[in-house]
């Protein structure tokens, strides 16, 4: 299978930084690195890895399984929305953003839509309590979201648009 | 900017350069003591560093608060192995979000306790394991790197010394079980997330099997401070056995949430009432998860207390990881209870019978509780079966999530029993 070069770059700094004799170090990094272009961890993905770090594609299999971030042969949307309804956020209004999300979207955790372009998920703990509620869109912090924010958020995705573009709400990532 | 605005009260130590223009950029750490303390630490001996860190009282700020010098001491000095530094960077306790602050706003203050750790126990590598989701602090912190490489900071020839050291980021994929240390070990050596058993410690058998020292993110951020002003500086900021600041997170029912910056000992009620300006909309205090939501809860009238190790400690609970979680009165505990067991349950890695199926059936107990379909002696179940987990799991994450259960019930009686079915 093909990457990008850039993926390619990648995945040889990846192999670079671990003893010679450690490069399977290198496979959850090259596995979500690799998701993050392939769209999942495709049975592709897989063979190529196994193949670089040098274990058996069941072996990557197995370890990919464990992960939450990994989605093995089922891809998430283009626009994975992500909320947090753990304590913190749960406390100030978590809970009813992901039904509001649900709702808007007509989906539930881990649905995908028809088109592929949104999904969302139902998550733990984002390290953002003290900006709660939580939302990421893909690896894109939101903080201190309002019913409003998530509407214009949601309603700018339905509209096609990358969330960049929704440029009243915006991340704050750096 | 940081994300909140600071607060008067607080003795900003290891936050001090955050708000500074670029305080992510190399010229900006040097320009403001940065590194200063690396170049010290050159012209001292193995034992004189981890004797200053030592006598600083620094405690790791993971969660457990084991004396870090007294960690560091534990590698073996003559092993013939290859040594390794390991930044915990997993940030995952729910209720804790500092250790990406100081990785946002500072990354290169924690690459030179990193360093300075590596020059304690003799280590040239160091990996930063950073939770998959923090993916732009990766991006900041590989950028932090390379200009240490560039500037010779990092490398074959540091400081132009002779001594080597080098380092890299490391990206997890989603599981807090990841932020246990031997979790992290595995994760980090391409495994699932299964924790090891202990001993040997991280110390002695750590990565790759080699002696690794492995500290939360806000350890290695003090390191400077202590070796440039010394020990005796950083303890006098803390209380007793407690030196130093520590990044209190403030979550929940409060005006001013935000990560504040205050000596250890901090009262608990001034941090709620006075630096996080009251419980919002007027309403009273019912209580605070103190540490992050593996410690238990404490009610509004155990709150006036200091916020240090020993004090959360003699108070039945644990300072944790620094996640203050406020709670006003019309908090519903039933429904707070289930929200961390199900995160727990969800987390869970399966690897040992009492947290799998403990924590699973601890869920389902609670839902049943809260959807109003529990009987009175769920609710004695549901101390029972934690009772019985605390101290049975392979790892802490099974007592993680029986502590925290076992006093909500205990302390909360009331609010399950009237949640009991008719
Ligand atoms: C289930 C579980 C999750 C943990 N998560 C984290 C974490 O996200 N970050 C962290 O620094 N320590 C975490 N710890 C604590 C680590 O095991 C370890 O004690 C700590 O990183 C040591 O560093 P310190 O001495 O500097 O605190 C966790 C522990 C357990 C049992
Ligand atoms: S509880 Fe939602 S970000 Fe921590």
């Amino acid at each position: 299978m093909t990457f990008s070069p850039e993926l390619e770059a990648r995945f040889e700094k990846f192999l670079a930084k671990y003893p010679a004799d450690r490069k399977r170090s290198a496979l959850i990094p090259m596995l979500i690195y690799g998701q993050d272009e392939v769209g999942s961890v495709t049975d592709e993905l897989v063979e190529e890895v196994a193949k670089r770090v040098g274990v058996k594609p069941l072996e990557v299999r197995e370890v990919a399984g464990f992960y939450s971030m990994l989605h093995v042969g089922k891809p998430m949307g283009k626009h994975h929305v992500q909320v947090c309804t753990n304590i913190s956020c749960m406390l100030v209004g978590g809970a009813e953003l992901y039904d509001q999300a649900c709702h808007k979207l007509g989906l539930g955790h881990k649905q995908v839509s028809a088109d592929g372009f949104i999904s969302l998920e139902e998550v733990e703990c984002m390290g953002a309590c003290s900006w709660a509620p939580a939302v990421q869109i893909g690896y894109d912090f939101y903080h201190q979201v309002t019913p409003a924010q998530l509407d214009k958020l949601l309603d700018g995705l339905k509209a096609g648009k990358n969330p960049d573009q929704i440029t009243e709400v915006p991340k704050v990532n750096c | 900017m940081p994300y909140n605005q600071p607060h008067p009260l607080e003795v900003r130590v290891l936050t001090r350069r955050f708000g500074l223009p670029n305080s992510q950029s190399i010229d900006t750490y040097i320009a403001n003591e940065g590194y200063q303390a690396l170049e010290k630490a050159t012209a001292m001996s193995q034992e004189e560093i981890i004797n200053e860190v030592k006598a600083s009282g620094l405690r790791g700020r993971g969660g457990a608060g084991f004396p870090t010098g007294m960690k560091w001491g534990f590698v073996p000095r003559n092993s013939p192995k290859p040594k390794y530094i390991v930044v915990n960077a997993d940030e995952s306790e729910p209720g804790t979000c500092k250790d990406r602050l100081l990785i946002e706003y500072d990354p290169h203050q924690l690459i030179e306790g990193i360093m300075i750790a590596g020059l304690a126990v003799g280590a040239q590598q160091g990996y930063i394991y950073i939770r998959g989701e923090f993916r732009y602090l990766i991006g900041v912190m590989d950028k932090a790197i390379d200009e240490a490489y560039a500037r010779g900071v990092l490398g074959d020839n540091v400081l132009g010394k002779g001594i080597k050291f080098h380092l890299a980021t490391h990206s997890g994929a989603g599981a807090y079980e990841c932020g246990e240390e031997s979790a992290l070990l595995e994760s980090f050596e391409g495994k699932r997330g299964n924790p090891r058993i202990r001993p040997p410690f991280p110390a002695v058998a750590g990565a790759y099997q080699c002696p690794t020292v492995l500290n939360n993110v806000e350890t290695f951020c003090a390191v400077p401070t202590i070796i440039l002003r010394g020990a005796k500086y950083f303890a006098d900021l803390g209380s007793p056995k407690n030196g130093g600041t520590r990044l209190f997170c403030l979550s929940g029912h409060v005006n001013r949430p935000g990560v504040y910056e205050l000596p250890m000992g901090f009262n608990l009620l001034r941090l709620i009432n006075e630096v996080g300006g009251g419980v919002r909309n007027g309403k009273k205090l019912k209580a605070v998860i103190p540490g992050g939501s593996s410690c238990p809860v404490l009610k509004a009238d155990e709150c006036d207390l200091a916020m240090d190790f020993d004090t959360v400690a003699a108070a039945k609970s644990m300072l944790g990881s620094g996640g203050v979680v406020v709670m006003d009165e019309d908090t519903d505990i039933v429904k707070a209870a289930l929200r961390i067991m199900r995160f727990y349950a969800h987390e869970s890695c399966g690897w040992c019978i009492p947290c799998r199926e403990g924590t699973t059936w601890l869920k389902k107990l609670l839902q049943r509780m809260d959807d109003g379909m529990g009987q009175r002696s769920d609710i004695v179940l549901i101390g029972d079966l934690s009772k019985n987990m605390l101290g049975r799991t392979f790892c802490p994450l099974g007592d993680a999530a029986a502590m925290p259960t076992i006093a909500f019930v205990e302390k909360f009686r009331e609010e399950f029993e009237a949640k009991v079915a008719a």
